[in-house]
């Protein structure tokens, strides 16, 4: 089993400095600053790691974005997790909190970054607490601060805690919030690393993104790119949710079948009944049938299976669920979580959620199956930020293969009144 | 008329230092007001405005964009379930329902005690430890009814 982030998570108190050095911990930084920075950037751009946050993009190529000469700059860890099914940097940020300081302080070296933030959801107090722990920890030990291990190199470092806003996962949106506004998006371009945090550039990385770089820089960009498949490099922590034995955050090589995660990390489907239905990568991306379950877990066979890697949250259905239910549940989050600058997302969603909450309560009409399909058309790739073409994918897929689903609801729904 | 504590004034020293702009310290001290009173009130959205220099307005539209902030009093235990799917797969449902039915109050209410509120939650990134709530932001999961008597007696 190749393990790089879960790689002794379990140790007892990991959270303390001694013993994630004893493992081995920040033994990257003097490899680091042996080097120039460009070639920190070079080496993540030839490891092949993608963003793990849910879009993907190649993590050394948007750090080569950032505007040149341009300072100060800045850093931003995503620990903002809020994704339906996704539970995995919570594991990271409870369990490793060195291992994501180690990363951003390489990846603060590599972009020539001073000032680092660790923006937290509010709702990890518990984490956060932790995470200034080992921040204090790292600035005794001398791995943050000024000129740090005689390499003349800066950082200063500190977490930042959200308050409750799914939207903020948004990288744009983050930024607003940090800078003590509504969080809501901005328009791109410009992206953050021309003009991010303060108007400056800024990189926006998520926390598991940032805990892969301490393996890349001990290892080297080889090693990393030789596990997975051709295109989709490395492991990726997989949160396993809903009806499964043993739900949990596994870390599986990319390319692994997803039956395989399901039967042989996650125990199996509960009390043996059969699967029905799953999510791949979190609510925003499209839901499959129990026939897709062969399909290999990396972001290119995702897409040709018509779905998304997203965020590596694997939420399962029995064939005990009623989509539709869950559809509405979903549904009801985007609504909740719009953030109501656009019109497409604040009403659609609005709308959606109306006409499944009938179709859910037995009152609904067969042409409103049509009307649901139209409104997402409406808002498909019309909306100011990703939010709303998040809505659609589970409404959308769901009337693709779960159409029996709804038309059973449609079908004992009372008479209409004259 | 608010006034920040001097616990909370040493605090803020410190967060102000951590960026270079001060009105970044909005979240921070929104979350200090409502440690402080139960809520934030709007004497408190007041106060903050003159330090951070934004008008009160400003400062009610970013607190009402988060929805951990609290504009009214809450009890003094803040239950919050989690509803979204992977909890909702594992039986959510009916475990706000029991506790409802024990606390004798619905979903966004607070007991005549002042001693609990009870409020729905949307994902709260616990997902493979499903159905999952918060009691004053600390997390409990893998939830059962039994388990969520022990949780409540224990609480004093």
């Amino acid at each position: 089993m190749t393990q790089i982030l879960f790689k002794g998570i379990d140790t007892p108190n990991l959270t303390s400095i001694d013993v994630y050095e004893k493992q081995g911990g920040y033994a990257a930084l003097a490899k680091a600053f042996a080097k120039e920075p460009d070639e920190i950037v070079e080496m993540v751009k030839a490891s092949g790691l993608r963003g793990r946050g849910g879009a993907g993009f190649p993590c050394g190529l948007k750090w080569s974005f950032l505007a040149k000469d341009v300072f100060p700059r800045y850093l931003c860890c995503n620990s903002d997790e809020s994704e339906p099914g996704t539970c995995k940097d919570r594991e990271l940020l409870m369990k490793t909190p060195h291992l994501c300081i180690e990363g951003m302080i390489l990846c603060a070296y590599a972009c020539r970054i001073e000032t680092a933030y660790n923006y937290i959801r509010g709702e990890f107090e518990e984490y956060g607490e932790i995470m200034d722990r080992a921040i204090a920890e790292a600035y005794e030990r001398g791995y943050l601060g000024k000129n740090i291990m005689g390499s003349g190199f800066n950082l200063e470092m500190y977490t930042h805690m959200g308050a409750g806003a799914y939207i903020c996962g948004e990288e744009s949106a983050l930024l607003t919030s940090l800078e003590g506004g509504r969080g809501e998006p901005r328009m791109k371009p410009p992206f953050p690393a021309v003009e991010g945090l303060y108007a400056k550039p800024t990189i926006v990385n998520n926390t598991e993104t940032l805990c892969v770089i301490p393996f890349i820089v001990n290892n080297g960009p080889e090693a990393y790119a030789a596990i997975g498949t051709e295109k989709s490099k490395g492991t990726k922590l997989v949160s396993v949710s809903g009806h499964v034995n043993k739900p949990g955050n596994y870390e599986i090589v990319l390319g692994t079948p997803i039956s395989e995660i399901i039967d042989k990390f996650a125990g199996g489907i509960r009390n043996g009944n059969k699967l029905k239905a799953f999510i791949p990568g979190g609510s925003s991306v499209p839901m499959l049938p129990a026939d897709k379950v062969d399909t290999p877990y990396d972001y290119e066979s995702l897409v040709a299976a018509g779905s998304m890697l997203g965020s590596g949250a694997l939420i399962v259905m029995d064939d005990t669920t009623n989509v539709v239910a869950e559809v509405l549940r979903i549904t009801s989050f985007y609504m909740h979580e719009s953030c109501g600058k656009c019109t497409p997302c604040r009403e659609g969603t609005r709308w959606m959620h109306q006409i499944l909450l009938e179709i859910q309560n037995k009152v609904g009409k067969p042409e409103q199956l049509d009307l649901l399909t139209d409104i997402c058309d409406n808002m498909s790739f019309k909306c100011f930020c990703p939010l709303g073409d998040a809505a659609i994918a589970p409404v959308l897929s769901s009337i693709k293969y779960f159409r029996a689903d709804y038309e059973e609801l449609l079908a004992s729904a009372k008479a209409p009144v004259a | 008329m608010f006034v920040f504590s001097e616990a909370a004034e040493s605090r803020i020293e410190k967060i102000l230092a951590k960026y270079p702009f001060k009105k970044s310290a909005m979240l921070p001290l929104l979350t200090l007001a409502q440690e402080q009173e139960g809520y934030v009130t709007p004497e408190a959205m007041i106060e903050i405005g003159k330090r951070l220099g934004a008008s009160p307005a400003y400062v009610e539209s970013v607190c009402t964009f988060y929805t951990m902030y609290f504009t009214k009093p809450v009890g003094k235990y803040v239950i919050k379930f989690c509803i979204n799917i992977s909890c909702h797969l594992n039986g959510c449902d009916n475990l706000m329902d029991y506790t409802t039915n024990k606390l004798g109050i619905q979903v966004g209410e607070t007991t005549a005690d002042k001693k609990f509120t009870i409020l729905r939650e949307e994902c709260l990134a616990a997902c493979s430890e499903a159905p999952v709530m918060q009691v004053n932001n600390k997390y409990y999961v893998a939830l059962t009814p039994e388990k969520v008597d022990q949780v409540l007696a224990a609480l004093k």
